[in-house]
């Protein structure tokens, strides 16, 4: 057997796959939202994966200055604040304006199993990545067979 | 009049395509970046977002009809890694616009910055507005 690479696009396109086969299931307004999804285009976008030991979620916010982002977390709810602000240059026309301009917040609901005392954050290239490490007690653990 | 010197987006198929079509799994979907576009005395700026490209992964093609955008993100990623939830289902940028004629395309200028595309496009240095005196009498 080969081993699967697994690169971003794959990882979170099967989800689209997987999530689009339980719309034409289901139909499309029959399964409930979570309490705390919001609409599609919302600022930041977000992705969330998970290994056994870590979840990450990945916010995609260009343009921002990395000190005045807010990450907190209460349990396994994670919130991120911040705000964008877009120069507007006074003298010019303008055509589009179709990026996020002002303050924003998210909620992020974790997966329950999360170590909330060792978050990590990084800002690079416009993307802010967030790591939460899984308590050990809930990893799956390897049973011997004697 | 300001409409023909705005650039217009050309291509847009593509990410109408990505979330319409299902069964077309195959072709390549892209993300389209949201643009910020004025234009001032010297000419036209864009501003693009896109998170998570670096600057060798961003390609920019002009030439006197058309400007291309294009961009890869690169985010390193644990082994093993499982999607729980995902509202970026590609890693591939692209959008376009086409120009006019008194744009110059030869002197783009362009830099990336925390996933911040901006791009300038000068107008030939002949065409820039003239202030007209309006005289009294």
């Amino acid at each position: 057997m080969f081993t699967p690479l697994t690169t971003f696009e794959n990882l979170f396109d099967e989800l689209r796959r997987v999530e689009q086969g339980m719309d034409d299931w289901f139909g499309r307004w029959s399964t409930p939202a979570g309490i705390r999804s919001v609409a599609r285009g919302t600022f930041p976008a977000t992705n969330v994966g998970a290994t056994d030991k870590e979840v990450h979620v990945y916010l995609f916010a260009p343009g921002l200055d990395a000190k005045k982002l807010q990450v907190s977390i209460q349990q396994n709810l994670l919130q991120v604040s911040g705000e964008r602000t877009v120069p507007h240059n006074e003298r010019a026309t303008y055509f589009r304006q179709e990026r996020y301009d002002g303050e924003f917040r998210r909620v992020i609901t974790l997966p329950e199993d999360v170590d909330p005392d060792k978050v990590e954050a990084s800002y690079r290239d416009g993307v802010l990545q967030i790591s939460v490490p899984r308590r050990e007690a809930a990893r799956p653990r390897r049973i011997e067979i004697k | 009049m300001s409409d023909q010197v705005a650039p217009r987006a050309a291509n847009q198929p593509a990410a109408a395509r990505a979330s319409e079509n299902r069964e077309g799994r195959d072709t390549q979907a892209f993300l389209r970046p949201p643009a910020d576009i004025f234009e001032d005395a010297d000419g036209i700026t864009l501003h693009l977002d896109m998170p998570g490209v670096t600057r060798d992964r961003v390609k920019i093609d002009a030439d006197r009809q058309t400007l291309s955008i294009e961009g890869a993100i690169q985010i390193p990623m644990a082994e093993g890694m499982e999607a729980l939830y995902a509202e970026v289902h590609s890693t591939q940028y692209r959008r376009s616009f086409t120009l006019s004629g008194e744009l110059d395309p030869e002197r783009i200028e362009a830099n990336l910055n925390d996933g911040v595309l901006t791009v300038r496009i000068p107008r030939r240095a002949e065409l820039r507005p003239r202030k007209i005196e309006v005289r009294a009498g």
